[in-house]
């Protein structure tokens, strides 16, 4: 599938879903550019995208305000939390009636560690979670990983707050699947 | 095309004149294993113009020569403005007292001359003390646009009758240049000189790289890029231009990509199902061989300099710790077992210390060691200090410095731990990997 198509719908959504993300409570609006440095696509640039409205259950919107598209993970650990399960098992449910969805899982880490270290601890980070949603009858099919270490992160502030969202795996709407 | 390496025809010609023999030359000299308290006084007088075409470049040579033995920590300049005698001929005698009196040890003289682009530099190197001249007058031959390499290679020769140890001023250092937001950083792969000079941009910043590292012949980098959306392996031919993906595995994240000492292949990281391992790929046929096969992270790949051995990190036991295997994997041998975290071992180019980052309470260090684990020092302590890579003679440690909330630099520090220093880049760098000594 084309790269652009994949992006075409939703990397606006993922920006703003961040600034509501009810987990995240405000932290991640104050930046700004949050999401678009988390979906993977920014290099697309096309953000055209209908977001729906987070109240219709159905909507990416939804997904992303009201169930939460990340989980979070403690210091240098790949193992869900049980809100993170929580939040897994709310996404799968979703993802099971919205199978026209495709989504790459991105794993990430703090800034707290060495470059190469932390690409194979984003990756451990999101197999953890893919593999839950597949666990919750997500097919494998429709979902790729992909690691960005520590080089993405939510917000960089060199302090604890940071890192404790930095260390996430985000699942990313990627397009309709297929 | 991208011209990296301009073009340097170096005669190394042999300045007969009033040279000494070798033995005699031995009073000048500097142990640099122990570390220089005191740092050896110099005099870099701005070089003879022989003909007017290379009077401007007279003083500008010597500044670079002067820099590069400054940097090192092992060398103080006596500058211009304290000199008592002026040298106005390359060949005429050297008043030895005139030099002594203003407490030189090791003065440098050198001329230039310019004929249309090509550019001919001369040098000699004398011993105020013993007021011998150490070795034989050396000539350099190029164009003018490699006049600051030229200028190295006066460095290096010196550094080298000095403390007989092969120099590194000649030599140039892939690194990534970042700017922009932290939170949507922008990633270039980028080469310049050892010195911050003549930066040169490889790649346009559309896609992220990360994690550079030049072939020991210089003409080649392979780093990490996100140009497909998951991190790829890329190799590039600085003189050609030439890039094409390589080490592809399919479903797999790859990334951390070494060259083996002889260019023929790379080892590298491969991530998939929640367990990273190391892997290796011959260039010429394409074949991928599985290295590692532990259920935990295997990666930070660096071959021994006779390519018999690869040191890496992995967490298999609990905690990111270095270990040696046979290059063609199998067994690996644990060889850190202070406390924290290892990561990034890389082998010094002379194959006796292998350098590392060190994580420990809150702190990052950079440190050497033994092949066998022991004698481990840490040379660097930070906020965060990371991805250690060697100069060619191996006494010099460049790497990736990041001040708490501050943006990532690039920094040198000598294997004993001292002459920390920053190295300057026209912004934010990191991952630096350095070349090889030029030819």
């Amino acid at each position: 599938m084309n790269l652009m198509s994949r992006s075409l719908l939703l990397v606006a959504c993922l920006a703003l879903a961040a600034c509501n993300n009810p987990r995240a409570g405000g932290t991640f609006g104050s930046g700004g550019a949050d999401g678009f440095g988390n979906d993977g696509f920014f290099d697309a640039g096309i953000t055209t995208g209908n977001l729906g409205d987070p109240n219709d259950p159905r909507s990416v919107a939804h997904f992303q305000q009201r169930i939460g598209d990340r989980v979070f993970f403690t210091v240098d650990s790949s193992s869900l939390t049980e809100e993170g399960r929580s939040t897994l098992r709310e996404q799968a449910r979703w993802l099971n009636t919205n199978t026209q969805f495709s989504i790459v899982m991105e794993g990430h880490a703090d800034e707290r560690g060495t470059r190469d270290y932390n690409i194979a601890l984003g990756e451990r980070r999101a197999n953890a979670a893919m593999q839950f949603l597949i666990s919750q009858g997500v097919s494998a099919n429709r979902m790729r990983v992909v690691s960005y270490g520590k080089d993405r992160p939510v917000e960089a502030c060199a302090a604890q707050r940071c890192w404790d969202i930095n260390r996430r795996a985000v699942t990313a709407i990627s397009g309709v699947s297929g | 095309m991208i011209r990296l390496f301009q073009f340097l025809s170096v005669c190394a010609l042999i300045l007969g004149l009033s040279a000494v023999s070798p033995a005699q030359a031995q009073p000048l000299r500097l142990q640099i294993t122990e570390g220089v308290i005191e740092p050896m006084p110099f005099a870099m007088p701005a070089f003879v113009a022989e003909n007017s075409a290379g009077g401007q470049y007279s003083d500008a040579l010597a500044r670079v020569v002067a820099a590069n033995l400054s940097n090192t920590g092992l060398f103080r300049e006596v500058p211009p403005q304290a000199h008592i005698a002026r040298i106005s001929s390359f060949d005429a005698g050297v008043n030895y007292s005139d030099w002594r009196a203003i407490n030189v040890q090791a003065l440098i003289t050198g001329a230039v001359s310019v004929s249309g682009n090509r550019m001919t530099v001369k040098f000699r190197l004398f011993d105020v003390l013993t007021g011998q001249q150490v070795g034989q007058g050396l000539q350099f031959a190029g164009t003018t646009d490699s006049w600051r390499r030229m200028a190295h290679k006066v460095a290096d020769a010196v550094y080298s009758r000095i403390t007989g140890e092969s120099g590194y001023f000649d030599s140039r250092v892939v690194f990534i240049s970042e700017s922009g937001s932290r939170e949507n950083r922008t990633r270039r792969l980028a080469i310049m000189d050892q010195d911050g000079e003549n930066v040169q941009f490889l790649t346009d910043g559309r896609a992220m790289v990360v994690g550079p590292a030049i072939s020991r012949s210089g003409e080649r980098i392979l780093y990490t890029t996100y140009e497909t959306g998951t991190p790829r392996i890329a190799l590039m031919n600085t003189q050609t231009g030439q890039r094409q993906l390589v080490g592809d595995i399919p479903g797999a994240q790859v990334f951390s990509p070494r060259f083996t000492p002889d260019g023929s292949g790379l080892v590298f990281s491969a991530a998939r199902g929640g367990n990273t391992d190391l892997y290796r790929m011959t260039l010429g046929t394409g074949q991928i061989q599985q290295l590692t096969s532990s259920p935990a992270i295997a990666t930070a790949p660096s071959f021994s300099p006779d390519g018999r051995f690869i040191t890496f990190e992995s967490d298999r036991s609990g905690t990111s710790q270095i270990y040696i295997m046979p290059a063609s994997g199998g067994e690996a041998q644990r060889i850190s077992f202070g406390q924290g975290r290892y990561n990034t071992p890389v082998w010094s180019p002379r194959g006796d210390l292998i350098a590392f980052t060190k994580q420990n309470a809150g702190r990052f260090h950079i440190g050497v060691m033994r092949r066998d684990g022991s004698e481990e020092r840490l040379l660097t302590a930070s906020f965060l200090d990371e991805s250690p890579t060697w100069a060619p003679n191996g006494r010099v440690i460049m790497f990736t410095r990041e001040a708490q909330g501050g943006n990532p630099s690039l920094y040198s520090v000598d294997i004993t731990g001292r002459n920390l220093r920053r190295v300057p880049t026209p912004g934010p760098a990191s991952d630096p990997s350095w070349g090889p000594l030029l030819p």
